[in-house]
């Protein structure tokens, strides 16, 4: 028997994984919670805490996020065999700032009043350390599927944190919830007020110093020394 | 008197890290002891102080609507401003290099020092986010520029310090287990953040 013929019987013989095995399923599970990219990974904290001020601005960007990490993951990871390892940075910027351009250009079309309170926070998307980190840690070492599969676990990981936080800043700070207010005129003729702190950006911070603590409490796993 | 407003402005009343939150990721990352923060901070002035001009020249005579006028009457309403993430990433990224090749031949001490933290800074958010704030606010001139992007930098190095030598003494309190590490950095941050606000009603 040939060489060839061998080597094609090893591969016929191989298991084919199922798309969503055990350990795909990780991929998208393990982001939401155990490791989460903003509470456990400490990536893509800039932008988090800059646009949670508003519902709708945070959905946003974490569509966007999620539409940038899931395309370069992919071509990244289709590509892991052709970029050379000491030029890959520069490779993987600019794969990641052409995406971003498109998502841009598609928020000014489509929804401008959202892409001008962005402001810079788009084209930030670039530096986002999970893009980076996951395209460093991730497609440059795996198949198209499971980077695929690790990308949207990312993305909505940091997605869920953002609208969290988002939804906590804008009913105390503002009463109201993707712009609709929640909180009847009655509380405020009572005396209640809306906490303008919340609105500024160190509560932000704060927020999510808040969600590491409940997280951390619940998994005492994740507590550091 | 300019360039002092812009300088103090950009320093204290428009922090990165404290009113922008910019560079949060190298910020958390690398403040566990004052020495490496002052290394970190260092190389983040530098790189500003020198991306920040650059992609001024760049903004100004290449990308913006009627900024390649100079190369003659057919290019006067040229608007390549769309290229301009694309365009600000790659110089910061060869400029990173640049500036790592150099300070490795000429100041080998230096390059000790900072070595480990030049290429980290290529994805440090607030380098790229000098570059966009600065494109946003249209400088008039390009020392404008250079002193917003030098008292930027001056304003990450002031945040980093401080949390780091705030994180070398918080080691010996006692904090809630869950908290520990990476929860009490945010809210000290925060708590930082909000101080920093009283600077917020200067006029200059």
């Amino acid at each position: 028997m040939s060489e060839t013929a061998k080597a094609a019987e090893v591969a016929v013989k191989e298991p084919k994984e199922p798309l969503f095995s055990k350990k795909n399923k990780a991929l998208i599970t393990d982001p939401l919670n155990d490791d989460n990219p903003i509470t456990i990974q400490v990536l893509g904290i800039c932008s988090a805490l800059a646009i949670t001020v508003q519902v709708k601005q945070a959905f946003v960007m974490a569509m966007s996020v999620l539409v940038v990490l899931v395309g370069a993951n992919l071509i990244v990871s289709l590509m892991r065999n052709l970029i050379p390892s000491r030029v890959r940075i520069i490779v993987q910027l600019v794969i990641v700032a052409a995406l971003v351009i498109l998502v841009d250009q598609v928020l000014k079309a489509f929804v401008y009043d959202v892409s001008k309170q962005l402001s810079v926070f788009v084209g930030l998307i670039i530096t986002n350390c999970i893009i980076m980190g996951r395209l460093e840690a991730f497609a440059l070492a795996n198949k198209p599927w499971p980077s695929f599969l690790d990308a949207v676990g990312n993305a909505a990981g940091y997605g869920w944190i953002l609208i969290v936080v988002a939804i906590a800043r804008e009913f105390f700070g503002s009463g109201k919830i993707w712009g609709v207010q929640l909180i009847p005129d009655a509380f405020y003729d009572l005396g209640y007020a809306n906490n303008g702190l919340m609105i500024l950006p160190p509560m932000a911070l704060i927020t999510v110093g808040i969600i590491i603590w409940v997280q951390r409490a619940r998994n005492t796993k994740l507590i550091e020394d | 008197m300019e360039y002092f407003n812009i300088f103090v402005k950009s320093i204290f009343i428009e922090n990165m890290i404290f009113a922008y939150f910019l560079g949060m990721c190298s910020y958390l990352a690398v403040s566990k002891t004052v020495k490496t923060g002052v290394g970190l901070g260092a190389a983040v002035i530098f790189v500003l102080a020198v991306t920040v001009p650059v992609n001024y020249l760049l903004e100004n005579y290449v990308l913006k609507e009627g900024a390649l006028s100079w190369l003659g009457q057919d290019f006067a309403d040229v608007d390549l401003s769309f290229l301009s993430f694309i365009m600000f990433i790659a110089v910061i990224a060869s400029m990173v290099q640049l500036v790592e090749m150099a300070v490795e031949k000429y100041a080998p001490a230096l390059y000790g020092a900072l070595g480990i933290f030049l290429p980290l800074i290529a994805v440090n958010c607030s380098i790229l986010g000098g570059s966009l704030f600065m494109q946003e606010r249209q400088y008039a001139n390009i020392g404008e520029a250079t002193v917003f992007g030098l008292g930027s930098g001056v304003g990450w190095f002031l945040a980093i310090v401080a949390i780091a030598a705030i994180r070398e003494k918080i080691r010996y309190s006692n904090v809630p287990a869950p908290l520990r590490g990476l929860g009490i950095t945010f809210i000290i941050t925060g708590l930082m953040g909000i101080a920093f606000m009283s600077f917020m009603g200067i006029e200059l």
